[in-house]
């Protein structure tokens, strides 16, 4: 059986080149998504092919780096617990690199612009505007970051077997099921062993529609059932970008206790939580359907009831436990501890208007309006990419001593602001029925988005902060020195 | 107005989770050294939270599970003669059967695609958004809907279709009953 890790080991020199990947692909996806705010907003004039190229590239490169920079938290944390292969954390990061590479070609080359959800058939139904080749080269850029993906998955699943014998058992079965020992895996175990599950399925059907969709682009007479590729896609969609989430929380419950020299334990609730979550992130994935008539009625309800319980295990065990955490602790905040404190606010937060715009009534006239990416930029930004910071600057502060600059304090609050502001004006455009995914916004439509850009610039200007921060101090990532301050008041 | 309730009570629950968050933040200054007491206390707390998380989301939950727009049984809310309409989508235009309807009786629009996936989004004569539904390429979404208000209604693509899906729009008009 595994030993518990030692405290503060500095990162693996992949998992640095990941996280500044990450930092530089964020800072620029997060530009891509200012710009198109300031062209609905009417302050430039891009033009509405820019825009939807901006838009595929911005919305493809979000989850693809949500991805890098969630699997460099789970790597790192994972690492420590069991051995986990360098070759194939280089390789995931050189697949991502040539998949990249190839989308970008296909968007700002060949002109493809048919959304990060290729939704089918549209890649192939250009009238004119793109290539096969270019399609083709933009399904095949995701499918090399699936693949990349994949064979980091395989490697989490069989050095997960090869430390704790099963999935059962790092899932905590015995535990759960049995007489609870207290000798249940910890929680970075549990986590990753739940995401290397539902990923491992995701990953499989979204290449296999992107593999269906190639052939259907050259070979047409291989039909695809529209339904069948739609609900692949948005189960591959939907479980890889909240597989990224549950990733990057294992930042929280492994930093979060030594900020706090408490511990965080895999308790019984903590694994029914877990599991229950392993799977509910599967079957939830029909409340993307639910204005597909045509699809089953039980399965659209399973889809409203389980975006109802899904919020229980984010509200009751994570969000909760990181309160009881903080609650007292004489915890001494800095840049990391607080990015990572709100990141668990973020996630909670946005649940909220998540699983309402789930409820079947709500989504018959909220569905694809600017509601939607109201809630997930609110658990994406101030929840994920807040996690993906505080890693960062968790990971490379020289010392447990190392204060944070004036830069530090006023980008966290502009983060916080320009996050809040940013996500409520989507919210609030959704409420007055503004759709989604439109390069041109009716006139009365664009304050929403002039308040929207503004909170935008804020947020730029902040994540320029973190990860200017970060990559100067990049040097110290690898150190295992100490870094989480001690809490005031704290026992020697 | 559905969306109005629904912005109020997202921000509402929002807020409260901020005021949790905030408590904590507020009171985490002064350490308690003894963990286990305070996490007793907390777990104690926690099921009386679940509790309530059951009580007050289980309700809503339920309820808005009646009367489901997939339902036949909606056009029973207006009354007359059902109206119908057969809807197409095409990159980037609707194509409408009729564009003439009455107020109070029901009407029936089925909804296709003739090429890639839209979205049928009709917005009221104030641009808030009534009903809609997926226009899918080889299958027929029903919607089923009857108009309180006379004017003009727009028809508004819901489903990204490529460079000129925010003009895909159509509009017909909502008369008063004869």
């Amino acid at each position: 059986m595994a030993t518990p890790p030692p405290p503060e080991r500095g990162a693996h020199a992949g998992v640095v080149a990941y996280l500044a990947t990450s930092a530089g692909v964020l800072l620029l996806m997060m530009v891509f998504g200012l710009l198109m705010r300031a062209e609905q907003a009417r302050f430039v004039s891009l033009g509405a092919q820019w825009f939807y190229q901006l838009m595929t590239l911005h919305g493809a490169g979000m989850v693809g780096i949500a991805g890098i920079a969630g699997a460099a938290i789970m790597w790192h944390f994972l690492n420590q617990y069991v051995a986990l292969s360098v070759r194939i954390l280089y390789a995931n990061l050189a697949l991502f690199v040539a998949g990249v590479g190839l989308v970008l070609g296909a968007v700002l080359v060949g002109g493809f612009h048919g959304g990060w959800t290729f939704l089918y058939p549209l890649p192939s139904h250009s009238l004119g505007l793109w290539s096969d080749g270019a399609a083709a080269a933009f399904l095949a850029g995701m499918l090399v970051i699936g693949t990349g993906f994949l064979l980091l998955q395989l490697d989490v699943a069989r050095a997960i077997v090869a430390g704790y014998g099963s999935f059962a058992r790092a899932l905590g079965w015995p535990q759960l099921f049995g007489r609870d020992d207290g000798r249940a895996p910890p929680p970075t175990v549990v986590a990753s062993a739940m995401v290397t599950v539902v990923n491992l399925i995701a990953l499989v059907v979204g290449a296999s529609i992107l593999a269906m969709m190639l052939v259907n682009l050259y070979f047409p007479e291989f039909r695809i059932d529209p339904m069948l590729a739609k609900a692949m896609i948005y189960f591959f969609g939907h479980v890889f970008i909240n597989a990224t989430i549950y990733m990057a929380v294992i930042a929280v419950y492994e930093i979060l206790p030594r900020y706090t020299r408490r511990p965080w334990k895999a308790n019984r609730v903590f694994l029914a939580s877990w599991n229950c979550s392993t799977l509910m992130v599967m079957f939830i994935f029909p409340h993307h359907l639910l204005m597909d008539f045509a699809f089953p009625k039980w399965m659209l309800v399973m889809g409203h009831i389980i975006g109802y319980l899904n919020t229980v295990p984010i509200l009751v065990v994570t969000g909760y436990g990181a309160l009881t955490l903080v609650y007292r602790s004489g915890i001494a905040w800095d840049t990391g501890s607080r990015l990572l404190f709100l990141s668990m606010f973020g996630w909670a937060a946005g649940a909220m208007p998540a699983f309402i715009d789930g409820t079947i009534r709500v989504n018959y006239v909220m569905h694809n309006t600017l509601w939607v990416p109201g809630h997930f930029h609110t658990y994406l930004l101030l929840g994920m990419v807040a996690m993906a910071f505080g890693f960062m600057y968790y990971i490379a502060k020289p010392s447990a001593k190392t204060a944070d600059g004036l830069a530090d304090r006023a980008a966290f609050w502009a983060y916080v602001a320009g996050s809040l502001g940013f996500a409520l004006a989507f919210l609030y455009a959704g409420k007055e029925s503004v759709a989604r995914r439109y390069a041109e916004h009716l006139p009365e439509w664009v304050p929403y988005d002039r308040i929207g850009t503004a909170f935008a610039v804020l947020i730029v200007a902040a994540a320029l902060v973190f990860a200017v921060r970060f990559l100067a101090r990049l040097a110290h990532a690898r150190g295992d020195q100490a870094r989480a301050g001690a809490p005031q008041g704290a026992a020697a | 107005m559905l969306q109005h309730i629904v912005w109020t009570v997202s921000l509402a629950l929002m807020m409260l989770v901020g005021f949790g968050w905030s408590f904590a933040l507020l009171r985490s200054g002064i350490r308690e050294e003894e963990f286990a007491p305070l996490q007793k206390r907390a777990y104690r707390l926690r099921t009386r939270f679940f509790w309530g998380l059951v009580a007050v989301f289980g309700v809503p939950m339920v309820y808005t599970l009646i009367d489901l727009p997939y339902d036949a049984v909606r056009v029973a809310e207006g009354s007359g003669a059902v109206q119908e309409v057969r809807a197409t989508g095409h990159m980037w235009r609707w194509e409408l059967s009729e564009n003439r309807l009455e107020a109070g009786r029901p009407v029936v629009f089925r909804v296709t695609s003739g090429d890639v996936n839209h979205g049928f989004g009709i917005y009221d004569p104030d641009m808030k958004i009534v009903a809609q539904t997926q226009a899918m390429p080889g299958v027929t979404n029903t919607v089923r809907h009857t108009f309180t208000r006379a004017g003009t209604y727009r028809v508004l693509c819901l489903e990204y279709c490529g460079l000129a899906h925010h003009d895909m729009t159509a509009e017909f008009t909502v008369g008063e009953r004869s």
